[in-house]
């Protein structure tokens, strides 16, 4: 009888060794996506047409992604980064390079006829690895009833007047690039007084109690339900935001800002390599993006699709800014090694400084 | 026929998942990101001192708040009929069964500043208070989760008090101060320290409860491991010190605590 | 002394508003007919209606329940061996794998979930090297759990094997029981409460887990929990709030019945002037009364 109490003991313990080693067979596509930044109901009928059910969820940051892929053991199939961070990954052998054959619908992606200059693909210069999947800005967003100056420029941000009201991005490459920006400086500076003296900009507008909070996708609940007043964030989602609360307006600042492109990759050792490529080649089909422009407000990377856009949102300013507003935009690039453990500590002394 | 077999099994799993993770701990701690010996994790671990401060600033004052709550509402009941008792405690309980991180969520609907306390204020006509995203909001949290482990056990320390003895004490002529100061308070103790060892231990390394209700302004240690390992910063080296750290720490005043414990203890049994 | 009572009584109600007032938010707004949750929109069943539908809520909950029952049977059934082993060991060796067992329940929870994090992306790449497949997904879950499980079935099984006879086995033997008889039918019998008080703490304290889920289940699997995270990260759906509310009645409900019954049981009981035993107590009780017997145990250590 011994034995068999060893034996149930033994297989009870084994048990979650042997489904730790399982698992994978079924017809899946794991997808890992920015949150608020899909249509979800696109699935079933991805679903319905592939067969592949596509198990979603969502990161905050781009940091965070790369965190949760290089902590390993994640077993994602697309993931969808931005363009800084794709860079980063290409770098670091990270990505998976694409079989463009089983992603045909690939070269329905068509950028240039948006006033968008060449360089924003040089992030993958030769298109092996990704395939945009949307694009846009960043502003500020802000409530009318509660702003009451001009707002054309950062400094409303660092306005003592929205003392408590502002919101400020919750990771160091986009709130560094903003002050950067309000500065005068580039995105990608890696001149390291520079940095810092963004940082301390950000120090100063915490400490003198102008910041009401560091969030990244929670910003939709607090402007639109009226509880902060202004903040930066991206412009697709500020349309989303304006179409529930009409009191809500949207800004390009004057001193420039950030354009990005966020595209669709497939990481190391994914499992599903085919069905991951079938749902990017799903997502590259016109009509598709379309509904997902629909619901999440950014800018689609294909002309074909942007014709097939609501008037409302092909002739929206917001999500396409006019000419010689793109001009004044700038793409971030992959920064060196040092100069990310720099954000990294800088951004480290942001967070430990009292709020005022 | 050997029984102590019967453990073996069990013996290598703790070998396994709890042996071998807290050395995995130690040995991240010590080496650097190319793999080699450094002790550059902890010296530079200098920079988060205000975080480590107010991370256990903000513990010690839920665990005060806990225990000036807790300790007179175990006491006050412990006096109750054993019906309230048992259905005290049952509506003690009941809100663990609800999902931690949704009733926290929903402090944040209440403490916005155009949230629901807010507008109860106004309503009344009182000036508003700006608590969400302030040490005070995350502070509300911590007592509001954690409340409930300190009351259990000083509750059911307290319950237990023989009778006889606070009747032995009364007929010896003390008066009910001194009933309490000697004979009630001195029973209670062990139940105190492990509420504070309970409600300390989980406040001090929280994460959620800063990330909800802090708004990002005010970091705890929580926030700081979370954000390396699977956060903005991927360094599990950094995350591993600051892990052991905190350990060390956190050990550290549990022994003193009990030491102390022990100490008074020991002076009422004599 | 009246005028005490009254002032007693008010503190208690005032503790009371403060434990519930959110989950009476969140009841109410699982009502809500706007996604906002706090702005009233009118009333609406929808929520509820589509928590049914939604397919990512359904399975974190199947994916809860699925690992908060393995996980708590598997520690109960290696939590109850482990004891039995222990209780028959000298006291050296039973002090210090009492103390290791013992580490889980007191170390942060943070810290739990980030070294078995560690421990999963270390020995996964070596399993990995060596050609076996290893993902962190529903099996290192799985183990996580169990690995804080089991702690909570030995300390609760424990005291009650410290109370049993230990001529009783013997006399069992002696009459000529197997070991398997004698143990199914005069030990089991005997620490049946404590059993199965452990299994009910571990699978309490598995629904209620998310820290260490958080760092253990990798992609692709998500508990209830993880879920409601992900939520307030962005924007949170009220059909959380209409899960939580069902489950809420659920537990509420159960408690009710658990103690009716008990009552009548008691007075039943009280008639043939017999003590009930530990077995019949509610679960809070059962779980109140093991925290701290699992404290007052690691503190004596």
């Amino acid at each position: 009888m011994k034995k068999h109490i060893m034996f149930l003991l033994v297989f009870a313990m084994i048990l979650p060794f042997a489904l730790a080693g399982c698992g994978g067979s079924s017809n899946v596509v794991n997808v890992y996506n920015w949150g608020e930044y899909i249509d979800e109901s696109i699935f079933d009928e991805f679903e319905e047409e592939t067969g592949i059910h596509v198990n979603y969820s969502t990161f905050e940051t781009n940091e965070a992604l790369y965190s949760t892929l290089k902590s390993g053991g994640s077993s994602y199939d697309v993931i969808i980064p931005s363009d800084y961070m794709i860079s980063r990954m290409i770098q670091e052998d990270m990505l998976e390079p694409l079989d463009f054959s089983n992603i045909p619908n690939a070269a329905k992606i068509d950028l240039s006829q948006f006033n968008i200059k060449p360089e924003v693909l040089s992030y993958d210069p030769d298109g092996t690895y990704s395939v945009p999947y949307s694009w846009g800005s960043v502003g500020i967003i802000y409530n009318t009833t509660k702003v009451t100056g001009p707002v054309d420029s950062w400094s409303v941000l660092f306005d003592e007047a929205n003392k408590g009201q502002v919101l400020m991005f919750n990771n160091s490459r986009d709130a560094i690039g903003l002050a950067l920006k309000y500065l005068g400086y580039s995105l990608n500076t890696t001149d390291e007084s520079q940095i810092k003296e963004a940082t301390d900009l950000l120090i100063q507008q915490k400490e003198a109690g102008i910041v009401q909070a560091y969030v990244m996708d929670q910003i939709f609940e607090k402007m639109i339900s009226g509880e902060s007043a202004i903040g930066p964030y991206y412009a697709g989602d500020a349309i989303t935001m304006i179409s529930e609360n009409p009191d809500l307006a949207f800004c390009s600042p004057k001193e420039g800002t950030n354009l990005f492109l966020d595209a669709m990759c497939i990481p190391k050792g994914a499992e599903n390599k085919d069905n991951a490529e079938a749902f990017i080649n799903f997502m590259c089909k016109p009509e598709i993006m379309v509904r997902n422009a629909d619901v999440t407000g950014y800018c689609v990377p294909s002309i074909e699709a942007y014709n097939l856009l609501d008037d409302d949102l092909k002739n929206s300013t917001i999500a396409y800014p006019p000419a010689d507003r793109i001009a004044n935009m700038e793409i971030f690039t992959n920064l060196p090694e040092d100069t990310l453990a720099l954000y990294d500590s800088e951004w480290s002394r942001l967070t430990a400084a009292k709020a005022g | 026929m050997n029984k102590k077999g019967l453990s073996t099994p069990y013996v290598i799993w703790m070998a396994i998942f709890v042996v071998a993770p807290l050395i995995l701990v130690v040995v991240y701690a010590f080496t650097s990101k190319s793999g080699g010996f450094t002790f550059e994790n902890f010296s530079g671990m200098l920079q988060y001192a205000g975080i480590f401060s107010n991370s256990f600033l903000l513990a010690i004052i839920a665990t005060a708040i806990c225990l000036a709550i807790g300790y007179p509402l175990s006491y006050f009941l412990a006096k109750e009929s054993a019906t309230i008792r048992k259905v005290a405690m049952i509506f003690i309980m009941l809100p663990m069964w609800m999902n931690f991180l949704l009733r926290t969520y929903a402090w944040m609907s209440i403490l916005e500043d155009t949230g629901l306390f807010n507008r109860l204020l106004a309503l009344l006509g009182l000036p508003t208070l700006h608590i969400i995203n302030t040490n005070a909001a995350v502070v509300i949290g911590m007592v509001y989760n954690f409340l409930p482990f300190m009351i259990l056990p000083i509750f059911s320390v307290i319950e237990k008090i023989d009778r006889s003895v606070i009747e032995a004490a009364q007929d010896l002529g003390a008066n009910s101060v001194m009933v309490f100061k000697r004979v009630i308070f001195p029973l209670s103790l062990p139940g105190v320290l492990s509420g504070i060892t309970m409600v300390f231990i989980p406040a001090v390394s929280t994460f959620v409860i800063s990330k909800l209700l802090g708004g990002g302004m005010t970091w705890l240690l929580g926030d700081l491991i979370e954000n390396q390992f699977l956060g903005n910063v991927y360094n599990p080296h950094l995350g591993s010190a600051i892990s052991l750290v905190m350990m060390i720490i956190v050990m550290i005043c549990m022994a003193v605590m009990n030491r102390f414990g022990e100490g008074e203890e020991g002076a009422v049994v004599l | 002394m009246k005028k005490n009572r009254f002032g007693s009584r008010l503190f208690m109600t005032l503790i009371g508003i403060f434990l519930y007032a959110p989950i009476a938010v969140l009841i109410i707004f699982s009502f809500n007919a706007s996604k906002s949750r706090s702005v009233w929109a009118g009333f609406t069943l929808d929520w509820y209606t589509q928590l049914f539908q939604n397919e990512r809520i359904l399975s974190a909950i199947t994916t809860t329940f699925l690992v908060s029952i393995l996980s708590a049977l598997i520690a109960t059934v290696v939590g109850t061996a482990a004891a039995m082993g222990f209780s028959a060991m000298k006291r050296r060796p039973r002090g210090l794998f009492l103390s290791i067992n013992n580490i889980p329940l007191i170390n942060a929870d943070i810290i739990t979930g980030v070294s078995l994090m560690l421990l999963f992306v270390f020995f996964g790449g070596a399993l990995t090297a060596l050609g076996f497949r290893f993902r962190l997904g529903f099996g290192t879950l799985l183990m996580a759990h169990i690995t804080f499980n089991v702690p909570y079935v030995i300390l609760s099984v424990m005291p009650k094997l410290r109370q049993l006879d230990p001529n009783l086995m013997e006399a069992a033997l002696d009459l000529g029981a197997t070991p398997w008889q004698s143990f199914w039918k005069v030990v089991l019998p005997e620490i049946w409460p404590g059993v199965f008080n452990g299994m009910l703490i571990a699978f309490t304290m598995s629904i209620d887990d998310f820290v260490i889920s958080y760092f253990t289940a990798g992609s692709g699997v998500s508990t209830l929990a993880m879920e409601i995270y992900a939520m307030t990260r962005k924007r949170i759906s009220p059909e959380i709030n209409a899960v939580s509310t069902l489950m809420f009645l659920f537990v509420l409900i159960l408690l009710i019945i658990i103690n009716v019954r008990q009552i009548r049981q008691e007075r039943q009981e009280r008639n043939r002037r017999q003590q009930i035993k530990g077995s019949e107590m509610p679960v809070d009780e059962i779980v109140s009364n093991e925290i701290i017997s699992l404290l007052g145990e690691s503190e004596g250590e």
